[in-house]
């Protein structure tokens, strides 16, 4: 999972990425955290666990998934765009890679009961299929308005036996599903295992949950290779919300001479108070035990974020994105509700692919920015999930009854 | 000397009373305190409502919300304290979560809690790890940091964070966030004779401690007992002047 690392070494033993990371938690938490990052290290360099993770992912999530040359699309904006199809996963995007890795820790850490905070109910999804396929318990925190707009994956957790508890809480989003779900694990510490589902959280999440996700770009730098016999794609785009399917991608081309673009949620715009873009925003705060760039009041407060993806409403991000901006590495675009939607009707009447509507997002700045692409660019764009369960949304917004 | 460790120096037990800024009404925080300490409390904890309290259960995070949105801010509860302390002697500490300090800045912070004569600061979501620098600038102020340990937390971690605390130490009573239900009896007395055996300073206990007969137990094992949120769900329940004194005379019988 680390072999392509060469230069880049983050984060430090502490979990820090300079001033980001670290571990911001009730004082309960520390020995579990501590327990997890121990089976973890042990578990990296384990070569029955690699074995057991890869096989799960090849036959249980249907890996490799494919690396696709959108024919229509590039024509229309002059530069080769591939298309990592994440969409095409088990459970229907990226996060299927980070369930089983965790849900592997947990199997072997003997914890009975799983816990999980959602969205998008894309994460919530996967960790009760993992769940289910594993015999635990498994207990999803969502917020209430997110249950109203994702009915479909709510409907699926239940089906696979994991029980959806609706957050009332704050904003009624994300953030308060993720507050609710840390109030559980510090309650339930001693037989339950948290399955946090984005680069976020206090260490070790942001580093294991990226090293799960990094298959994606692993897989992507060799089949580019096989295909094009080019050594290196120009550019690489992914949508930013915590920030696990952009590090994914990214992390293994983070040492290569290779361009990298996040995009965030733009929301109403960004010079609206309507939006969820954390890094273009946002200042330097704490939230769920990470230090990171926040969207926050002048008072320290949490701004309620805005977008009409539920993947991405969420005000923080994961630290190794801060530091990631803050050392230029990467560059932080971002691209309105309407934007997204706009190319979300555009990819799907164009290559026959319906993109998760925080996919839309980053599918937008190839639209946007295509004055900036150079003519005959190899870009690649990661596919993270299918928009099936974005359809009710889309509808509303189209003024369409279905 | 810092009031916190004159009062911890003493043989007696302590009650601890935590209220949260700025509820029910933005101007109530002076009246509770004064309430309590007319009851008998001997040190009180100042909460600083945060949006995301995840170490708090309902009923703390239902009057964190109220005193967000009766507008109250860090500045304002600081001059909250200065009124308090022009009235009364008594060891005050300020509870709260990382986020609004930090964007205060932890200087200004430790500044403001300096002028207010503010004597302890307790942020749950600020552990050991992470917290070195800050209780270093606390305590060059002559403020205690009050660093929390768990019933999960080891005999070394206890000294080292007693260590770095100096002068007290909060010991959770359980796994959990506040109001939740206390575990059993023998389960606390041995996690608490765990902290009096490893720690360098006197420690006092809270999480889930509701009634007279709770704090009388904990007397036994600890150097004070905290209660927090069955004194918000009082008044929750009921917002006539007294309810606080009443029944932190009651907790004191």
């Amino acid at each position: 999972m680390d072999s392509l690392v060469k230069k880049y070494s983050m984060p430090d033993k502490n979990g820090h990425f300079e001033e980001f990371g670290g571990k911001y938690v009730p004082e309960t938490l520390i020995p579990a955290l501590d327990e997890l990052e121990q089976e973890y290290l042990k578990c990296k360099n384990d070569k029955d666990f690699k074995k057991e993770f890869f096989n799960l992912l090849k036959h249980y999530g249907g890996r490799p998934t494919p690396l696709y040359l959108a024919k229509n699309i590039s024509k229309e904006l002059g530069f080769h765009v591939w298309l990592k199809r994440e969409d095409l996963n088990h459970t229907g995007a990226h996060k299927i890679n980070n369930a089983l890795g965790q849900i592997l820790l947990a199997h072997r850490m003997g914890k009975k009961r799983i816990i999980a905070e959602t969205g998008a109910g894309q994460h919530g999804v996967a960790t009760a299929a993992v769940a289910a396929k594993f015999g635990l318990e498994c207990i999803v925190y969502m917020g209430e308005e997110d249950i109203e707009r994702q009915k479909l994956n709510v409907f699926k957790i239940n089906l696979m036996g994991a029980k959806v508890i609706p957050v009332t809480s704050g904003s009624k989003t994300l953030k308060d599903a993720t507050n609710e779900a840390i109030r559980d694990w510090v309650t339930n510490v001693e037989n339950t295992f948290y399955i946090i589902g984005s680069s976020v959280g206090p260490h070790p999440y942001p580093m294991l949950v990226r090293d799960f996700q990094s298959v994606i770009g692993t897989e992507t730098k060799k089949q580019f290779k096989d295909i094009t016999n080019n050594e290196l794609p120009d550019r690489l785009v992914a949508c930013v919300g915590g920030g696990s399917n952009a590090l994914g991608l990214f992390y293994p081309f983070i040492d290569d001479d290779v361009k990298i673009v996040g995009v965030e949620a733009a929301g109403k715009g960004i010079d609206t108070n309507q939006h969820a873009a954390t890094l273009t925003k946002g200042e330097f705060g704490v939230l769920h035990g990470a230090a990171s760039m926040l969207l926050q009041s002048i008072d320290g407060q949490v701004a309620l974020p805005y977008s009409l993806s539920a993947g991405l409403d969420y005000p923080g991000i994961g630290p190794e994105h801060s530091y990631l901006q803050k050392t230029k590495r990467v560059e932080y675009s971002s691209a309105t509700d309407n934007e997204a939607l706009e190319a979300f009707k555009w990819l799907s009447e164009k290559e026959g692919i319906i993109p998760a509507l925080e996919t839309a997002h980053a599918v937008a700045y190839l639209k946007n920015k295509k004055n900036n692409i150079k003519k005959n660019e190899h870009v690649i764009l990661n596919l993270s999930g299918r928009g099936d369960k974005d359809i009710n949304t889309i509808a509303k917004e189209l003024g369409i009854e279905l | 000397m810092n009031r916190i460790k004159e009062l911890f120096s003493k043989d007696s037990k302590k009650l601890i009373v935590f209220i949260t800024a700025g509820f029910p009404n933005k101007d109530s925080t002076k009246d509770l305190v004064m309430e309590a300490i007319k009851g008998g409390a001997d040190m009180i904890e100042i909460g600083i409502p945060f949006s995301d309290p995840q170490a708090d259960g309902p009923v703390i995070q239902a009057a964190n919300e109220i005193a967000l949105k009766n507008g109250i801010t860090l500045l304002e509860i600081f001059e909250q304290v200065k009124e308090i302390r022009s009235q009364t002697d008594i060891p005050i500490a300020l509870m709260g979560y990382y986020n609004p300090i930090l964007k205060m800045g932890t200087m200004d912070f430790i500044k403001k809690c300096n002028d207010a004569e503010i004597d302890g600061v307790i942020l749950p979501d600020l552990p050991l790890d992470e917290s070195v620098e800050f209780c270093n600038n606390l305590k060059d102020k002559n403020i205690s940091p009050i660093l929390l340990v768990a019933p999960n937390t080891s005999k070394e971690r206890i000294k080292k964070i007693s260590n770095l605390a100096g002068e007290l130490i909060y010991a959770v009573s359980i796994l959990g966030i506040t109001g939740n239900d206390l575990s059993s009896k023998n389960n606390l007395e041995n996690y608490l004779a765990k902290v009096k055996e490893n720690s360098e300073t006197p420690f006092m206990v809270g999480f889930g401690i509701s009634s007279n007969k709770d704090v009388k137990w904990f007397n036994n094992f600890s150097d004070g007992a905290v209660v927090g949120s069955a004194i918000i769900k009082k008044v929750l329940k009921d917002r006539k002047k007294g309810v606080v004194e009443n029944f932190v005379k009651n907790l004191k019988k």
